[in-house]
């Protein structure tokens, strides 16, 4: 297990995964809210939830192995501190997001669903965020960031990095 | 005094720095003793010209834009407190703006008018006045309003929204529910999210006059996990509308019930058909279902479903307030009332249009759009989203309206227009439509899930100059198994792409030298 591994590891209890489970299992079609709920809690859905919730929703860990799959949104792996996803859509392939795509990869040294080496970038493919009269788009964690290019993009970086450290 | 500045808080606004101009406005307004009264309303639509910040002056807003927070001294010197407009930001009256004076804006009335969560605003310009009204009408009576509004479901695929409302108006009384389509995955579309992030008291009017009609007292908001700031701003305006006694329980002393819910999708593109929709809302893969029985009989738990995308139901509180024929003499044939058109990708003004049917494509790129950003000449126009056929120059003077794109194979589906210069390399696109399929196909039937991998495939070959003509046939026939085989219109129109680029733009499909 990597360093980072270990550590995401130690960011949930099962006890507190059971806790999200509780929160939402009652209402009626609660498999998505109880995802969200844990991957919003702990970045990720850990393996260890996995036979928690299939034992809450009387669901077999295949069925909501399943689930989970199925969803490009939900992972089972820890992301790095910051998520960027990059729109592949036709309105921002129309001016440019191919190129900045390229751009984004190199500039990380990562392909898509990759971290950083650094730990600090998760980058995700999106298929449209809804911006498509400003792109390139690209959503950094909550936020969108309009007309995006190569060299708003390292900035975008470089704050990011930054701001990490500081915060450390 | 005090001075009221609006700044937009819709996510393109913010993308493009709104909150940054916010701030400024507020600690320059500090700095120079003036009482401000920043509103965030929300976006105009007018999305080339954002951040937009207008000013409330007795003669009516004024517009700037676009503002960057650098732009803000600089504004304020020149008056903007005042309502000047000398300033080379200055755009005039916003309700002058050719692109806005030039709109039928019939469902988008309110939106960059209001600040999206108040009630009080949202009251002051008509709002819950059709829903005052339908309160004293049984359920027939709103079924047959928007009967006769004409009104066609404006997720894709047109059906009349009254028709639907009646199938499961006529099911025995028990639980029913209202599932409003808000998972958007068209590229070019944004029409719902500036519902829900601007007005979004007018989508829980519409899904409340819908449980009305129907007898439904419980509606849920399926919304993409891509839409973070729709999701925050549309929540807090239901936890709003309960505490104003909109929602709930005896609903402003009526008596009636509707309860309103909005659950987060997770990212899957086939989620947006309605059946699929349907299995993941219950909490399942989002696997799509053989029709019949049909939604509106056997939907959500096994129970009668209305399910209609945002702005079919925003549609509906005009219906009720100013009357179906209101609504109806908007149009053309058999397309009634306004189309919320959206102008996106390579655009000099990209944004919200809400015209009447009947409008020419030519007409909403150039006298809206102004042409493509780069300025160079435009080559092509996808319109329907990624389903949607590559439309060449031959085709922009067809009226938009669903009869007369259905009868050259296009769709107006969800009314985004993505525009391309000349640049575009269409065997790209060609490419781009079948590997979308093989990433967001539910892979429930073979002619989807894996002929979108053999398309690619097909289309790599033919790229790199292998056996042309044998490849070429081989695509085609790969996109005629597609259409004929597939149980939905994902496998089903995902060739219209491809088969619009092999008859228009044949030459991009063969080995090109670099
Ligand atoms: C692959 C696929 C994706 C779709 N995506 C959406 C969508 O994102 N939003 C939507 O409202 N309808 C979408 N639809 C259409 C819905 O199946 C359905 O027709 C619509 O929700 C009905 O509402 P309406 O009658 O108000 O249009 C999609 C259909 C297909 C086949
Ligand atoms: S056509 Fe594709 S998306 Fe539609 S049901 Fe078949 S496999 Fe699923
Ligand atoms: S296509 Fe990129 S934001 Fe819509």
């Amino acid at each position: 297990m990597s360093q980072a591994a270990v550590q995401a590891a130690q960011d949930w209890t099962l006890e507190q995964i059971q806790q999200e489970i509780d929160a939402h299992r009652h209402r009626p079609g609660a498999m998505l809210p109880i995802l969200h709920a844990i991957q919003d809690r702990f970045g990720y859905v850990p393996e260890a939830a996995v036979p928690l919730i299939a034992e809450s929703m009387r669901q077999t860990r295949a069925e909501v192995h399943g689930i989970i799959s199925f969803y490009h949104h939900f992972r089972t792996r820890p992301t790095g501190s910051h998520v960027v996803h990059v729109c592949r859509a036709e309105a921002c392939q129309a001016v440019g997001a191919r190129q900045l795509e390229a751009h984004i990869k190199e500039r990380l040294g990562i392909d898509f669903h990759q971290t950083s080496a650094d730990n600090e970038i998760t980058l995700e493919p999106v298929y449209c965020l809804g911006n498509c009269a400003c792109g390139p788009s690209v959503r950094v964690d909550d936020d969108v960031h309009g007309r995006v290019d190569a060299d708003t993009f390292d900035r975008l970086v470089e704050q990011l990095t930054t701001t990490a450290v500081e915060v450390k | 005094m005090s001075v009221t500045v609006y700044v937009p808080c819709d996510t393109t606004a913010l993308a493009m720095g709104a909150d940054a101009v916010a701030d400024t406005t507020r600690q320059a307004a500090n700095q120079r003793g003036v009482e401000l009264n920043l509103v965030r309303n929300g976006s105009r639509g007018l999305f080339w010209l954002e951040p937009l910040v207008e000013v409330a002056t007795p003669n009516g807003r004024l517009a700037y834009g676009p503002v960057k927070a650098a732009d803000v001294d600089s504004l304020i010197d020149a008056g903007l407190f005042e309502g000047k407009t000398d300033h080379p930001l200055a755009l005039g009256p916003t309700d002058d703006i050719p692109y806005l004076k030039n709109q039928q804006r019939l469902t988008f009335s309110r939106i960059g008018v209001t600040d999206p969560l108040s009630i009080d605003d949202y009251r002051a310009h008509r709002g819950f006045a059709g829903l005052e009204k339908a309160l004293n009408l049984d359920g027939q009576a709103i079924v047959d309003a928007v009967k006769a509004s004409g009104l066609r479901g404006r997720g894709g695929a047109a059906f009349p929204t009254g028709i639907k409302w009646q199938t499961v108006h006529d099911e025995p009384a028990g639980q029913k529910y209202i599932v409003c389509n808000a998972d958007e995955g068209d590229s070019g579309t944004f029409a719902d999210r500036l519902v829900m992030e601007c007005d979004p008291y007018l989508l829980i009017e519409g899904m409340t006059l819908a449980g009305l009609a129907v007898g439904a007292d419980q509606g849920y908001v399926y919304l993409r996990s891509e839409y973070p700031v729709a999701h925050r701003i549309f929540s807090e305006a239901l936890a709003r509308a309960y505490d104003a006694g909109y929602l709930g329980r005896d609903i402003r002393g009526s008596g009636r019930h509707f309860d309103l819910e909005v659950r987060l999708g997770a990212g899957a593109y086939i989620c947006g058909e309605e059946t699929s929709l349907l299995d993941s809302l219950e909490g399942k893969r989002g696997m799509v279902r053989a029709k019949p029985p049909l939604p509106a009989i056997k939907g959500l738990f096994g129970k009668p479903t209305v399910v209609n995308n945002v702005l079919s139901l925003a549609a509906v509180p005009f219906i009720l307030d100013q009357g179906a024929q209101a609504y109806a003499d908007y149009g053309m044939g058999k397309s009634r009332g306004t189309l919320p058109l959206q102008l996106a990708g390579n655009v000099k003004r990209g944004g919200l249009v809400e015209l009447a049917f009947g409008i020419t494509l030519r007409e909403l790129m150039e006298d809206f759009g102004g042409g493509t950003l780069t300025g160079r000449p435009l080559k092509a126009v996808q319109v329907g989203g990624p389903l949607g056929a590559y439309l060449p120059q031959s085709q922009w003077d067809t009226p938009i309206d669903y009869e007369a794109f259905a009868a050259f194979g296009g769709v107006v589906g969800h009314g985004g227009v993505v525009m391309f210069d000349d640049t575009v390399d269409m065997g790209e696109q060609a490419r781009f439509a079948m590997e979308f399929c093989s990433v967001e196909s539910c892979g429930k039937c073979t002619p989807c899930r894996i002929g979108a991998v053999r398309g690619v495939e097909v289309i790599d070959r033919l790229r790199a100059g292998e056996n042309v003509e044998t490849n070429r046939e081989l695509l085609a026939d790969l996109c005629d198994t597609m259409v004929d085989g597939s149980l939905c219109a994902m496998g089903g129109m995902t060739p219209f792409p491809v088969q619009s680029v092999m008859k228009h733009f044949p030459d991009e499909l063969t080995h090109r030298p670099t």
